[in-house]
């Protein structure tokens, strides 16, 4: 057995799982302390469904906790960004392109040093170890307590960054390090930003994970914790306190990998319908396809793995307007007062949740609150919200094969059962609950991102082993070795590189190796 | 525009994408360093290209090597300046002017940052009105002005002056040392007189940049069509709208060869294209018949937001619009075509004019 719970802003789920079989599914509310709600959670579960504790395999949790900490500027380290380069790359130091809110928050020092290497491995510049002792010093006497530490090209050779940090660790032994070539990938300040990031949120992934682990134990559950990362993969407590930045998009993950696993499809377009926005990504082999571009995340450019996601302002909450002839539905939402505005709740707003409950979609609140609602207007709201959803999801299709469709989330009862172009809506038993299935099941990856000269003739060779690697990598990391495949893999040829040098992105997968 | 500030730097970097034809470089880290150098060193002065004097001293700078190692070593402005500071001592000339070898991509902007560094006005205006991928591809070498003796410099303070027998060398020694240097170098050549520039440049290019860059942004805030609004502006004509079915690439001889198929919508429906790139797009065929070529300017935008999408960037399930723009008027002229036409990039066709 094991337990999926899935922390959101609103509502913390939680599912318990034997094999892929769903025994016991609950929705409560995310508390403000987050531990409170997840013991609520756990103890639903055992109401439901009596467990012995001692059973529970691994438990797993996504939350939006650190990414929602990030936006709110809410509990940051203070952090001292180190980047070895020196000579290059002193025109843009550290967060130079960081709303001034973040730079405050995270009190941010910057630190230039001599080091960092070309595209092809030689030395930009020797290590300064003297000058790394220097600026050690000053974090010290300036209060610093997480430092990151980034170095030019470290996706192709990592030995500075891995220098610095034994040097800085000797002069601070209290303070927290976080190593670029760990975090991102190539693009300097991309690379640099995700890892400022992830060094500011390091004392708070500390308490929270602490929080997370006593109260998985104070219900008496002694399996191993894991936290969901953005790729639909696990990290352990360790990993999650030493990477708070790889939980960041587990959220529209775990709906993903959740829905893959109700509905059986592997390769598929997933809509995920909440209160206020309709997230839709795609499934291939099971895993979301991720952004290629980068991502802003609270205005500051980063380039860790996200999903690809699309979002439209389209959920149970959305506010509908205008007659059968001009309906329009969204993007604005009455959110967390739907069950005070929305007409079957008793409200003066009329809302998509009330659009479902006319249309005999949904039972919610009192249906004969809305029994008045023109008909005309009920199924303009509907095909409306089918046209924009059916949408999206061409949008996010990547070949002319039609892809399937999978709806998830409590507002999915919004959805016809047959989308233009997309056919049916494949709708699956406790969709309700997908994010918290989708961590439950999550697995465990190892991933190769590099830039490679392939020699002529030497391609092949050089692929096999960035597969390897990758494979070597998520066993390592805990995955059963048997199941281990390779379930994405991207070549780019990089322009005005001699060699042939090529940047090759490989990730293996496998399932999580239990009670080894 | 008469000056430069921190506010139109958005802007001419978004205009400067699309003048990039897919190439050119992400101007993103552009607009940073010049951003940093207008901070430092106060606006730049803008002046238009009529208005040099015929003996000004102008001097085109540029970054040369892979974008994608740009964005992982960052060059400095101490490293634009020192590559124009090194070539005017060789010269033993007093610069007036610094202006554009491009105007398409990350080589709109390091002249703001060179001409904020020295604290020399920027002529408004460039060597191409768009984006090539080759040093001598630049109306100058049309008017006899020789890309040598030309500077290169790398963020460790390795300088170079080369002086070769013509253009075409200086293009293939340049991009040597520029490997040996890391792959990212600063450069300076094209030294001109005031002369020189009226007669062989492009008026008015960075304005361009600028006035595209709003309109893009204008038309989104508006919710009007900023792909519209840029063909309007370029005097150009919209070829195909379509999604990416496919794209496939190639590294030949240091280049990103490839190219990208795109399958009609609305009311390219049933219909199918192709661009062709190298870096930049060079040809565009609908249906198997070139509709566009180069020299003419072959830009892909993001269907909705207007916003260019290079050829690295260009991926499976973009909606696009693919728009043509004419070149300045000399790229069409016989040495014009053998300088940039289809054939010197390996396509046996004539050129296709916008408006052919």
């Amino acid at each position: 057995m094991r337990i999926g719970i899935d922390v959101g802003g609103t509502n913390t789920d939680a599912v318990l799982l034997d094999g892929r079989k769903v025994l016991a599914s609950i929705k409560t509310s995310t508390t403000e302390d987050v531990t409170s709600g997840i013991v609520a959670a756990i103890n639903g579960l055992q109401q439901q469904r009596a467990f012995d504790p001692a059973a529970v395999q691994a438990v797993m949790i996504g939350t939006t906790h650190f990414i929602n900490a990030l936006v709110e500027a809410h509990r940051l380290a203070p952090t001292a960004a180190v980047r070895l380069s020196l000579p290059a790359g002193a025109s843009l130091p550290p967060m130079v392109d960081w709303p001034q809110r973040l730079v405050g928050a995270v009190s941010g020092r910057s630190y230039l040093v001599h080091g960092g290497h070309e595209f092809d491995g030689r030395h930009i510049a020797e290590l300064d170890e003297g000058e790394l002792r220097k600026a050690a010093e000053d974090m010290g006497q300036a209060g610093v307590r997480s430092v990151a530490i980034t170095s030019v090209f470290s996706p192709v050779n990592a030995e500075f960054e891995a220098r610095a940090a034994e040097i800085i660790a000797a002069e601070l032994p209290d303070v927290a390090i976080s190593l670029s070539h760990e975090i991102g990938r190539i693009g300097l300040l991309e690379r640099e930003n995700a890892t400022v990031i992830n060094a500011a949120l390091r004392e708070l992934a500390a308490h929270i994970v602490d929080g997370l682990a006593a109260s998985v134990s104070g219900a008496g559950i002694t399996a191993p914790l894991y936290l969901s990362q953005n790729d639909g993969t696990l990290m352990d407590v360790d990993f999650a306190r030493r990477y708070p930045v790889a939980t960041f998009a587990s959220g529209p993950t775990n709906s993903m990998r959740g829905a893959a696993v109700l509905s059986g499809l592997d390769t598929c377009a997933v809509v995920d319908v909440g209160g206020t926005t309709s997230d839709v990504g795609v499934l291939r082999q099971g895993f979301p396809r991720e952004a290629t571009t980068d991502v802003s995340v609270a205005g500051i450019r980063t380039n860790f793995r996200m999903p690809d996601v699309l979002s439209i302002g389209i959920g149970g909450g959305s506010r509908v307007r205008g007659g059968a002839g001009d309906v329009t539905v969204g993007p604005d939402s009455v959110g967390y007062e739907l069950t005070s505005k929305a007409l079957v709740f008793g409200g003066d707003t009329l809302t998509a949740t009330d659009i479902a409950v006319a249309a005999g979609r949904a039972g919610i609140g009192d249906p004969s609150l809305v029994a008045h609602l023109d008909r005309d207007l009920v199924r303009a709201a509907l095909d409306k919200i089918a046209a924009d959803v059916a949408d999206v999801v061409e949008r996010m299709r990547t070949s002319a094969e039609p892809l399937p469709v999978v709806a998830v989330g409590g507002g999915s009862v919004l959805l016809p059962d047959e989308l233009a172009d997309a056919g049916t809506v494949h709708r699956p038993e406790n969709y309700a609950v997908a994010n918290a299935i989708g961590a439950a099941i999550a697995q465990i990856g190892g991933e190769v991102d590099r830039v490679y000269a392939i020699e002529p003739g030497r391609r092949e060779a050089v692929v096999e082993e960035a597969k390897q690697e990758a494979v070597d990598r998520a066993v390592a990391a805990g995955a059963s070795p048997a199941s281990v495949g390779i379930v994405d893999f991207d070549e780019v040829p990089i322009p005005y590189l001699p060699g042939n040098a090529t940047r090759i992105r490989v990730k293996a997968v496998g399932d999580l190796q239990l009670g080894a | 525009m008469h000056e430069i500030t921190i506010d139109h730097l958005d802007d001419i970097a978004r205009g400067a994408a699309i003048l990039g034809t897919g190439g050119g470089g992400d101007p993103y880290i552009g607009r940073l360093l010049a951003s940093a150098a207008v901070r430092d060193h106060g606006p730049v002065p803008l002046v238009p290209l009529d208005e040099i004097g015929d003996d000004a001293v102008v001097l085109p700078v540029a970054m040369m090597g892979a974008p994608t190692v740009m964005v992982e070593k960052l060059p400095s402005a101490e490293q634009v300046g020192l590559a124009a500071r090194t070539l005017a001592t060789y010269l033993g000339k007093e610069l007036t002017h610094i202006a554009c070898a491009e105007a398409g991509g990350v080589n709109s902007l390091i002249p703001v940052v060179a001409a904020a560094q020295l604290g020399l006005p920027l002529v408004d205006a460039d060597g191409m009105g768009r984006a090539f991928p080759e040093l001598q591809m630049v109306l100058p070498t049309l008017y006899g002005v020789r890309a040598t003796p030309m500077s290169i410099a790398d963020e460790k303070g390795n300088r170079g002056v080369l002086d070769t027998v013509d253009n075409h060398w200086a293009e293939r020694l340049a991009r040597s040392a520029t490997v040996d240097m890391g792959c990212s170098a600063m450069i300076s050549n094209y030294a001109m007189s005031g002369a020189q520039a009226r007669e062989s440049l492009v008026p008015g290019t960075l304005t361009l940049c600028a006035e595209l860059g709003a309109r893009v942004r204008q038309a989104r805030a508006e919710h009007a069509d900023p792909v519209a609004s840029v063909v309007e502006r370029l005097g150009g004509r919209t070829l195909f709208s379509g999604k990416v079915v496919d794209v496939a690439r190639r590294t030949v001889t240091g280049f990103a060869r490839g190219e990208a198929k795109l399958s009609g919508m609305d009311g390219d429906m049933g219909s199918e294209m192709v661009l062709k790139f190298q870096n930049e797009h060079l040809v565009a065929e609908r249906d198997g018949v070139p509709e566009a070529s180069v020299p003419d300017l072959i830009c892909c935008l993001d269907h909705e937001s207007g916003e260019a999408v290079t050829t690295e960037g260009l991926r499976y399930g973009q909606r696009v619009t693919v728009i043509a723009a004419p070149a300045d008027p000399r790229w069409h002229t016989p040495g014009g075509i053998e300088l940039a036409g289809p054939r010197y990039f390996g396509y046996d066709i004539d050129p296709v004019g916008v408006f052919a």
